[in-house]
């Protein structure tokens, strides 16, 4: 049995947030746009939401709306590590980590915070105070551990070495984890699955692999960083055609019929100067709108399409933004999802 | 043209404060300084210091005791009629302090609305030093809840959740957090309300009388003795100048009262924060 399971109902303005979930020893990501439900999921949870539906940890009930059960949020084992992290500002360090638990030395080690135990918050770093508040949430020892966007409020250079620390600290925090996020990445990183939160319904529930090998819809197929090509599909000889508003033919070997997308990663489109003589069927060309180096790759933007080239290719085609460009892709790679009838 | 303007606004300011400082320096400058201390030895200002200091300590104690958990509660709570409700507690503010006297005396007095009960249980109030005390406290409330509520609203809600995920019992949420965090707001209103009520006349008046020794609060002394005594009149007419800048100073200087008081006095206390 899974030690979190929830079925909950919150009515929120626009619509009614519904989510059933079970979580074991393991983290789970949730993704979505802002405004998708996903801070109010972890607020229910957290006995901080007025919710309807039923929640258990480990067996225990905290909410059981059919028995009118309804632990409040200080009779709930839950870490809770919040946007902006709210450390209490008055309190140093060693005050903030011991709020829910005096006596847990060890954790201010585990999390590097012990030359810090005497400094407040506004001293600290960005990732430094999300250690403290990860800290300050599992002293307690919670059975279910939830952090909502908890690196968003982190400046890009950093990001990405918290990220990997905060990967490794929440593996070994060995219990039920719920992360809030809107960036698939982050998602990938941190989860071992990753749910796709929509106008407070789960779209897709998967492992970040699953989810980019075949998403349920455009949404989150995009969402995972996918290009979204909308057209208008029919057979064509084996494969099917989509045609483009903007006229472009594009192949694909997936069936599909009437109004339909075509799915298809950045790192399976290749660029080239000129119309290339090889396999692949799809072309488009255009002009590069966009370079974004992103690491080692260049993400270049070219007509509908965003490509991820080396950096070395990229310099090799001499790619600069207003100048023109051919966008490749197989047939074989673009996946096809048909739109309603 | 601009020019002319400037100089003009400028006298302005000049004309304003010595309109308003010049009357104050005349209280130091009618008698000399030593017989402004040996006035102040007088039976009438002794025994109205004491009756002063007892019963506004006595008053602030119960405001801030009352006071501070009841605007906790209004300045977290999201309720129907919050802004009714803080109206009505501002109200007195802006009553005549006599008619906050008579409005007093009918209701805690022998013939007023709770005199009957109040008299079955042998307690009788009007004209007695704990009418002073009720007098005061009346008049002072409405400030420091003014206050205190809008510092508890500021504090950021976000802070409070995080006490209750940890495990925060409200007592502990409270004491812990939200007092600490708010304390700043919380010491200004208090000293305004304390200023407000140490120098409260019409109410205390009419509820409580003028009794030397009993009733007789330093306000009131200076009203009886401006007949009898000038120099005691002018002598305690200085300690309450003197009360009055320790009193702005700090308001002025001390760090979290600062912002505070910008804080509140800026802002209409009747808008709950985001």
């Amino acid at each position: 049995m899974d030690p979190l399971r929830l079925s909950l109902d919150v009515p929120l303005r626009e619509f009614a947030l519904r989510v059933e979930l079970a979580v074991g020893r393991e983290v789970v990501a949730l993704v979505g746009p802002s405004g998708a439900g996903k801070t109010t999921l972890l607020r229910a949870i957290a006995g901080l939401q007025p919710a309807r539906g039923r929640i258990s940890v480990d067996g225990d009930s905290w909410l059981d709306s059919a028995q009118g059960l309804e632990l409040p949020a200080e009779e709930r084992s839950v870490g809770l590590v919040f946007q902006d992290y709210a450390l209490f500002p008055h309190l140093s360090v060693r005050k903030n980590v011991e709020f829910g638990r005096k006596g847990h030395a060890g954790l201010l080690d585990r999390f590097r915070l012990a030359a810090l135990a005497d400094a407040k918050p506004r001293e600290l770093s960005g990732g430094e105070r999300q250690r403290v508040a990860l800290a300050r949430a599992l002293a307690p020892d919670p059975a279910v551990l939830l952090l909502d966007e908890p690196l968003a409020a982190l400046d890009a250079h950093t990001r990405g070495e918290v990220r990997t620390e905060l990967q490794r600290l929440l593996r070994d925090a060995h219990r039920p984890t719920l992360v809030v996020t809107h960036d698939f990445e982050d998602a990938a990183t941190l989860a071992t699955r990753v749910g796709v939160l929509v106008e407070g319904r789960l779209r897709q529930l998967g492992s970040p692999a699953e989810l980019v090998a075949s998403p349920s819809d455009p949404f989150v197929a995009s969402l995972t960083g996918a290009n979204v090509l909308r057209g208008r599909a029919r057979p064509a000889k084996e494969l099917t055609e989509l045609a483009l508003p903007t006229g472009e033919l594009i192949r694909s070997t997936d069936l599909a019929e009437g109004d339909a997308v075509a799915i298809v990663y950045p790192w399976e489109v290749t660029l080239s100067r000129s119309l290339p003589d090889d396999s692949a069927q799809n072309h488009i060309a255009g002009v590069v709108e966009s370079l974004v180096p992103v690491g080692n790759r260049v993400r270049a933007r070219v007509g509908p399409l965003t490509a991820e080239v080396t950096a070395d290719s990229a310099e090799r085609l001499d790619l600069r933004v207003g100048g023109r460009a051919v966008a490749s892709f197989k047939a074989t790679a673009t996946k096809l999802l048909s739109q309603g009838p | 043209m601009k020019h002319a303007f400037t100089a003009a606004a400028v006298v302005a300011a000049a004309f304003a404060l010595a309109f308003l400082v010049l009357p104050v320096l005349a209280l130091f400058l009618r008698v000399p300084p030593g017989d402004l201390v040996h006035a102040l030895g007088t039976s009438a200002a002794r025994d109205a210091l004491v009756v002063s200091i007892k019963t506004s300590a006595i008053a602030h104690a119960a405001v801030l005791l009352v006071g501070t958990p009841a605007a906790y509660v209004i300045g977290r709570g999201r309720f129907r009629g919050r802004t009714l409700l803080l109206s009505l507690i501002e109200l007195p503010l802006v009553l005549p302090p006599a008619v906050a006297g008579i409005a007093l005396l009918v209701t805690f007095g022998r013939l007023g609305l709770l005199g009957g009960a109040l008299d079955a249980v042998g307690v009788r109030l009007s004209f007695t030093q704990a009418a002073v005390i009720l007098a005061v406290a009346f008049v002072e409330s409405p400030l420091y809840l003014r206050g205190a509520i809008a510092s508890f609203e500021s504090v950021d809600g976000a802070l409070l959740d995080a006490a209750r995920t940890l495990r925060a019992r409200p007592f502990r949420v409270f004491a812990r957090v939200a007092l600490p965090l708010a304390a700043g707001g919380l010491g200004a209103a208090s000293a305004l309300a304390l200023a407000r009520g140490f120098g409260e006349f019409g109410a205390t008046l009419l509820f409580a009388g003028s009794l030397q020794g009993v009733t007789q609060t330093l306000p009131l002394a200076v009203y009886a003795q401006f007949e009898v005594n000038l120099d005691t009149a002018l002598a305690i007419g200085a300690v309450f100048v003197c009360f009055g800048i320790v009193v702005l100073l700090a308001l002025k200087l001390i760090p979290g009262w600062t912002r505070s008081v910008s804080l509140w006095t800026f802002r209409s206390a009747s808008s709950p924060s985001a």
